[in-house]
């Protein structure tokens, strides 16, 4: 059994738990995946979506046509149990995930663009009044003559986001193998159309 | 049609009667204690509504031995056994917050007459 999927963010929406409390749940169309290669300690390539056979380089056909799969856009190695048991080319689906079961979600998060500090690392800014005229600004990044340098690994302001991010523990609400859908309990990284990987954990 | 519609629309009751601000009406709230379960009726004037798909909800107050109460419930909360609308008002706001500050004959509601 492979250990993960690839998927594809839809949002995010409201409902409720068995008690009756609102529950915001994220939507992933995950999978179906293919297995595409198998890799050395027992891992598995998937591949996840539909690519254009031009758009692709030869080698890259090449790779597909060995495992005579249609071309896919997306191409991830995730560890599997029993890993001889996968043939190539297999479709793997949502439901190798439970209902209930904690899962890791990647993605890559969403761009911030250039933040400054408060913002980035969470520095409590100047004051607001009584004169000050440094209300978000970093303030000291250093000492004088010695060593009249920036320490490095100084927290300046700079780009934030658009980095990949581990959600790591997110709970399965729903499986719904017949239209490849996993509700997953909370936010996850990544914006609505982005492709996150579910891992179990 | 999008897949977060489709399942959002799952989600909406449809057995939720039509009501609109200035309308008095009856919730039927589940209350569970323990292992028992109870309704509990909380009647009062829609004075607000809010729409955002599966998050949804309506504002209702009443006012409690001299004390205005006001609760807010999901539209398609598990927990509301049912909605009865008991009246029509007739109001010009679609939040008729300015109720808070009214009591007594003041805070009445002019029913709307149907069909008119």
């Amino acid at each position: 059994m492979v250990k993960g999927l690839i998927g594809k963010k839809l949002g995010m929406f409201q409902t409720f738990d068995e008690s009756g409390h609102s529950l915001g749940v994220s939507v992933v169309q995950a999978g179906p995946c293919k297995v595409i290669q198998k890799k050395p300690n027992s891992r598995i390539q998937l591949g996840y979506g539909i690519a254009k056979e031009s758009r692709l380089t030869k080698p890259a056909l090449g790779h597909f046509k060995k495992a005579g799969v249609a071309a896919c856009q997306h191409l991830r190695e995730f560890p599997a149990e029993n890993a001889e048991e996968l043939e190539i080319g297999q479709e793997i689906k949502v439901d190798i995930f439970a209902p209930g079961e904690i899962v890791k979600v990647i993605g890559v998060g969403k761009g911030k663009g250039f933040a400054g500090v408060i913002k980035k690392w969470n520095f409590g800014g100047g004051p607001e009044s009584h004169g000050s005229r440094s209300h978000r600004i970093p303030g000291s990044v250093g000492q004088c003559a010695w060593p009249s340098r920036i320490f490095k690994g100084r927290k300046m302001p700079g780009r934030l986001g658009g980095k990949s991010v581990t959600a790591p523990t997110v709970q399965v609400v729903e499986v719904r193998p017949e239209e490849n859908l996993i509700l997953l309990k909370g936010p996850i990284p990544g914006f609505r159309g982005s492709i996150v990987l579910i891992r179990k954990r | 049609m999008n897949i977060l519609d489709e399942l959002q629309k799952e989600q909406i009751r449809m057995d939720i009667p039509d009501f609109r601000p200035g309308d008095t009406v009856k919730v039927h709230v589940r209350i569970v204690e323990g292992n028992r379960e109870r309704i509990q009726v909380f009647e009062g004037v829609v004075i607000g509504i809010s729409n955002k798909g599966t998050g949804s909800s309506y504002t209702v107050r009443k006012v409690s031995y001299g004390i205005g109460v006001e609760r807010v419930f999901p539209h398609d909360s598990p927990l509301v056994d049912k909605v009865e609308v008991v009246s029509r008002g007739r109001v010009r706001r679609s939040k008729i917050y300015y109720i808070r500050k009214l009591r007594g004959k003041a805070a009445r509601i002019k029913e709307k007459i149907s069909n008119l």
